[in-house]
């Protein structure tokens, strides 16, 4: 029977691959595309719990909501966010993270 | 919820977000990023929130995965040649992200609610004309700001991408 622990054990695996890729892959493109697996394995954890939450019959809508608004703002940002890479691969003619190193103590 | 439709759908979203870090070609990240949001998506819908599921597909899949291609072929990335590996730094970081799982691991298996089953749902829910309901009552502030803000990246993309910023 799947429980509540195992959607979160699952959202917990995805988050961790988005952290590894966070932390191990020096292209900037992929560590973007990693933050959105970690965002998304919130909103899954988030969608469990209003499941698990029932009253009358009827799921916790206030998480549904909330989970609408986080993939809204979160589209917002992947397109201000690749808007800044474009500008900084037009200066820099590199997305390899460490050659991006000015602001590097 | 059929358990063998949430392995299966559990197993091809873990399997292609591996995909998406160990890949190095860019595009195949992006498009293994595709296959995981589906993956993800079908989940949702495995708990009963098919509007959740359906957004996830037209943002992600549908709006997100494009801006990535079309970024990915605009700046006409190809495959990163190797570099030398700094192995202090793989071995570190594979550390803090397996100890972090563990720390996930452990605290859940503590969670008393996280054993039990789910309770079980009303014949109709009705989830379309419950969310939009509460959009517009008592979420209507945070959703009209959520307007502003959208209009507020695209005037930003606008700005950031011109040739010369001042």
């Amino acid at each position: 029977m799947v429980t509540l622990g195992h959607y979160l054990i699952v959202s917990g695996m995805l988050f961790t691959i988005g952290f590894a890729g966070v932390l191990l892959r020096r292209n900037i493109i992929i560590i973007f595309m990693s933050l959105e697996l970690m965002l998304n394995a919130a909103n899954l954890s988030l969608v469990a719990f209003s499941r698990f939450r029932v009253t009358d019959g009827l799921p916790n809508y206030n998480v549904q909501v909330f989970v609408f608004f986080i993939i809204t703002v979160a589209a917002a940002e992947v397109a201000v966010g690749l808007a800044i890479i474009v500008a900084l691969y037009r200066a820099r003619q590199t997305t390899h993270v460490e050659d991006i190193n000015t602001l590097k103590f | 919820m059929n358990p063998f439709l949430f392995w299966f759908f559990a197993f091809l979203m873990l399997v292609f977000g591996a995909a998406v870090v160990l890949n190095r070609n860019p595009i195949a990240s992006a498009l293994s990023l595709v296959i995981c949001f589906m993956g993800l998506s079908a989940l949702f819908m495995s708990l009963d929130a098919f509007f959740i599921g359906i957004i996830q597909v037209l943002v992600y899949a549908g709006a997100v995965m494009v801006l990535f291609l079309f970024i990915i072929m605009l700046l006409d990335l190809r495959a990163e040649q190797l570099r030398k590996i700094n192995y202090v730094a793989v071995a570190g970081g594979s550390a803090v992200a397996i100890v972090f799982f563990l720390q996930i691991y452990f605290v859940v298996r503590q969670l008393n609610a996280a054993q039990q089953p789910f309770p079980a749902l009303a014949a109709k829910t009705d989830d379309v004309h419950n969310i939009g309901a509460l959009l517009f009552t008592n979420f209507n502030l945070p959703f009209q700001i959520i307007g502003v803000l959208v209009l507020v990246a695209t005037i930003g993309v606008v700005v950031l991408s011109k040739r010369e910023l001042r």
